[in-house]
């Protein structure tokens, strides 16, 4: 690595959160004006530096076009959710069956991980309770479980686990 | 401002208004602590979605620009709930919080506590000793 890449990468250890950090201050404050791009550079730089001891080392986005594919499937999932819940929450009582599964999660990394349990909790009926040590299972929590559990965890794996898989491609 | 857009705004209000109820009734009516975290994780959502969108239209309409704080809320909001969820669900499950008579599967509460791989499902009778003789 040249000199300049040496002091760069001191300088500014994670550049793409540096600029998001900028975007992110500019439209909190809804300005463009000089001071305000100063101001949110300034910060953009400090905050990482304090942050970047922290990081633990990620997998790195292999397909960016499949993650926003990802993501839209994801928001429209949101919306069935929202519909489907609020259904359930004014139907009656005992039409509600809930229960526990594990899902064995084949990722690696806590980055991917952490999508897929926050997807998890985002979508129908849903909500990812815990992680096993060795991060090979999920455990989730169902609202309104099918007669086979099975249904459940093939749905997340296929749904949501091998999109992840390969936007990281791990 | 226009009829249509009136319509358009009042519309998202409303349905946002709806969802946001409907999970406060959720949380009133449904019977259990695991159960009751559904409501507001998922109907809320969508209800805050379509009260942020109707307040981008409106200041859209009102001031002819884009309001980008609106997009920042729903950001932070779809970062944060899963999150939240996730650490009250593992707060009760360490509480041990009481279940729905209906709950199927209650035995995995014990190994997500210890944080262990939940044992084959076949001897799920005694899975108890399974779980805490695993730990060595």
């Amino acid at each position: 690595m040249s000199l300049f890449g040496k002091v760069f990468s001191r300088v500014i250890p994670m550049p793409l959160h540096s600029i998001t950090l900028v975007i992110v201050w500019l439209m909190l404050n809804s300005t463009t004006s000089l001071g305000h791009i100063l101001l949110g550079s300034v910060l953009a730089i400090i905050i990482p530096l304090l942050c970047a001891p922290l990081r633990l080392p990620q997998p790195k986005v292999k397909r960016p076009l499949k993650l926003i594919n990802y993501a839209l499937i994801v928001l429209k999932d949101i919306v069935v959710a929202n519909i489907e819940v609020a259904l359930l929450v004014i139907g009656p009582m005992d039409k509600i069956n809930p229960g526990f599964v594990a899902v064995p999660i084949e990722l690696t990394g806590t980055l991917p991980v952490t999508l897929l349990a926050s997807t998890v909790t985002m979508t129908p009926g849903t909500v990812s309770a815990d992680i096993s040590k060795d991060q090979k299972w999920l455990y989730v929590h169902v609202l309104n479980m099918p007669e086979q559990e099975q249904e459940v965890i093939d749905f997340i794996k296929q749904r949501y686990e091998s999109r992840v898989k390969e936007i990281f491609g791990c | 401002m226009s009829f249509l857009m009136e319509l358009i705004i009042s519309l998202l209000l409303l349905s946002g208004g709806i969802f946001v109820l409907v999970g406060s009734i959720g949380l009133l009516r449904l019977q259990d602590f695991y159960v009751r975290l559904h409501a507001p994780t998922k109907a809320t959502t969508l209800g805050l979605g379509g009260v942020l969108g109707a307040s981008i239209l409106y200041m859209y309409h009102l001031q002819g620009y884009v309001s980008i704080n609106e997009l920042l809320i729903t950001l932070f909001l779809v970062i944060t709930a899963p999150v939240t969820a996730h650490i009250l669900a593992k707060v009760a499950m360490h509480h041990r919080v009481k279940l729905m008579e209906r709950t199927r599967n209650p035995e995995l509460v014990e190994t997500s506590r210890a944080q262990l791989p939940p044992t084959p499902i076949d001897n799920s009778s005694d899975d108890k000793k399974a779980g805490t003789n695993r730990e060595v």
